[in-house]
């Protein structure tokens, strides 16, 4: 059935509206980073060139981007020997995981942020005071996605055969984990971290409320100085996070086309 | 695989589970714990529930009104835009570039939120905004007027961006779910296009619209960032009450009435939640 041409105009209208409100902040936020301080005419790329240049912005950009590597890679050092071994010896505790893993959905970030005040007294103490100590909270923030992915990825693969085989040819877990499941399941992988990544670069509640200067931190800071240079490196983080996440969505196609054509 | 029959309620094998346990324990458990029993606890550690009359001050009432009605309104005008955006798309062929490229951006911008949100939103409609200004010059509006897109109208406004997404990647595929054979039999049976969504497509969807809106509900009521950005007087809601709570030294004993509220933001959220996944299940129950 194809639809009447009326109701082909009647959704083109609605679709440049949806578009106007959805693209025009953006656009907005593009014209206000290209201005000119002080309200003078022209366009200029100085903010832009302010963000990568100053060095509170700098500092924080380097935090930020260590942040998202090693929440990534704590991720999924706790993630997928747990989750394999899960499916392997112990799959009454499957049920115990999955709800664990999914609690960050029902308990909001703030409320996490609120109580753990005492756990990172210690773990400052512990570890010292760089903002780098903020992964093990974001891996709290990021479970329930990745294990969702990673549980899709896990239930695709035939997981106790690869491993009896492995095991029986002399193999250790560590080598069965990290060299026969990981490189099955590198799709789970890929798609959990790219989505930990995007939330790690936006994260704002944990940061503000610990006092740690991560990248949205500093850019709330700046704004009250420099408006235009807070824009462009929000404008930047936005692009970033949006190509992962874009990336993630084509990969998650690339996925289903496998999984029709085999 | 090893293992007798007297394995079978051993330790041993639960043993890899520990360090996961362990951190979900440090990093999850204890922080909830915390505000569960602080915000039965006063200042001194002393069993109490002072807290939770604080939870009926004339501040936290006003708050959780705010946070309802701005969870209740984005979760509405969210469900019902984008329900509109997902069955637009889904008016087309499925090897439309427009199509898929809707459903991805929708999946990027279900995650916006935060400092870039707000910024992008001043940028707009702020005091000297693109759009703004424009309609000062086009139509001598004064749209910025007081301030209100600092206050909750402006909450409203702002998360409807990441509501009105997170709709259309959630009920896409309940769209995608109705099948064309139960249309052809309506048809077959001399149904008109009225009273096929009447009868057949409508009470079919209900349960998942109904729990799209329950999960965008909590999605609000959860969000932080983009309000602590945005809103620059009063504590209009829930979580900014609670950053006032905790980061307040003039107040003593403030820290526990932030954990009372902070249960009231599990209490809400977790119910939200359950009776979202009843629904969910109730769903999957015809589709695929």
């Amino acid at each position: 059935m194809s639809p009447s041409p009326l109701f082909r105009i009647v959704r083109a209208v609605a679709l440049l509206a949806f578009a106007a409100y959805f693209f025009v902040p953006l656009l907005a936020m593009l014209d206000f980073s290209t201005q000119v301080r002080g309200s003078a005419p022209g366009r200029t790329w100085d903010n832009w060139q302010y963000v990568f240049t100053d060095d509170d912005f700098r500092a924080s950009i380097v935090y930020s981007l260590l942040l998202a590597l090693f929440t990534v890679v704590l991720m999924v050092a706790l993630l997928v020997p747990t989750m394999v071994w899960v499916r392997l010896r112990v799959p009454r505790a499957k049920v115990l995981i999955e709800f664990l893993c999914l609690l960050p959905l029902t308990i909001p970030a703030l409320v996490v942020v609120v109580g753990i005040s005492n756990v990172y007294s210690w773990v400052t103490y512990l570890l010292g005071d760089s903002p780098l100590v903020l992964t093990f909270v974001y891996v709290v923030f990021v479970l329930p996605y990745a294990y969702r992915a990673l549980d899709a990825a896990l239930s695709s693969i035939d997981v106790a055969t690869l491993a009896e085989a492995a095991r029986s040819l002399g193999a250790s877990w560590f080598t069965v984990i990290v060299r026969i499941i990981m490189p099955n399941i590198t799709g789970g992988i890929l798609g959990a971290a790219f989505i930990a990544v995007a939330l790690v670069l936006g994260e704002y509640v944990a940061a503000s409320l610990l006092h740690f200067d991560t990248l949205p931190v500093a850019m709330a800071d700046i704004y009250r100085s420099n408006g235009p240079a807070a824009m462009a490196a929000a404008l930047a983080t936005m692009a970033v996070v949006s190509a992962l996440l874009l990336g993630l969505t084509f990969l998650s196609r690339d996925r289903h086309k496998q999984g029709a054509s085999s | 695989m090893s293992g007798g029959p007297g394995r079978r309620f051993a330790v041993g094998p639960a043993l890899p589970l520990l360090p996961f346990l362990l951190f979900v324990l440090v990093f999850l458990v204890v922080p909830t714990l915390t505000v569960v029993l602080g915000a039965f606890q006063d200042e001194d550690g002393r069993p109490t529930l002072g807290n939770l009359d604080a939870l009926t001050s004339e501040a936290a009432l006003t708050a959780l009104r705010g946070s309802l009605v701005l969870s209740a309104s984005t979760a509405v005008i969210g469900a019902v835009l984008g329900a509109l955006l997902a069955y637009l798309v889904f008016t087309m062929p499925p090897s439309s570039l427009l199509r898929r490229s809707t459903l991805a951006v929708s999946g990027v911008l279900a995650q916006f939120g935060g400092v870039t949100l707000a910024f992008a939103w001043i940028a707009t409609i702020g005091p000297v905004g693109v759009v703004t200004m424009a309609v000062a010059d086009l139509a001598g509006i004064d749209l910025y007027g007081s301030g209100w897109l600092f206050g909750l109208p402006g909450l409203v406004v702002v998360y409807c961006y990441f509501q009105i997404p997170l709709m259309v990647i959630v009920f896409a595929p309940a769209f995608e779910g109705l099948r064309p054979q139960w249309r052809e039999a309506a048809v077959n049976l001399g149904a008109s296009t009225w009273a096929y969504w009447r009868h057949v497509a409508i009470p079919l969807l209900t349960p998942a619209f109904l729990g799209a809106m329950l999960l965008l509900f909590a999605n609000a009521f959860a969000a932080y960032a983009t309000a602590a950005i945005l809103v620059s007087q009063g504590q209009p809601i829930v979580p900014l009450l609670i950053r006032q709570a905790i980061t307040s030294e003039v107040l003593l004993g403030q820290a526990n009435v932030g954990f009372a509220l902070a249960l009231e933001m599990i209490v809400v959220v977790t119910v939200v939640m359950v009776a979202y996944s009843l629904l969910l299940r109730r769903t999957s129950r015809w589709m695929r």
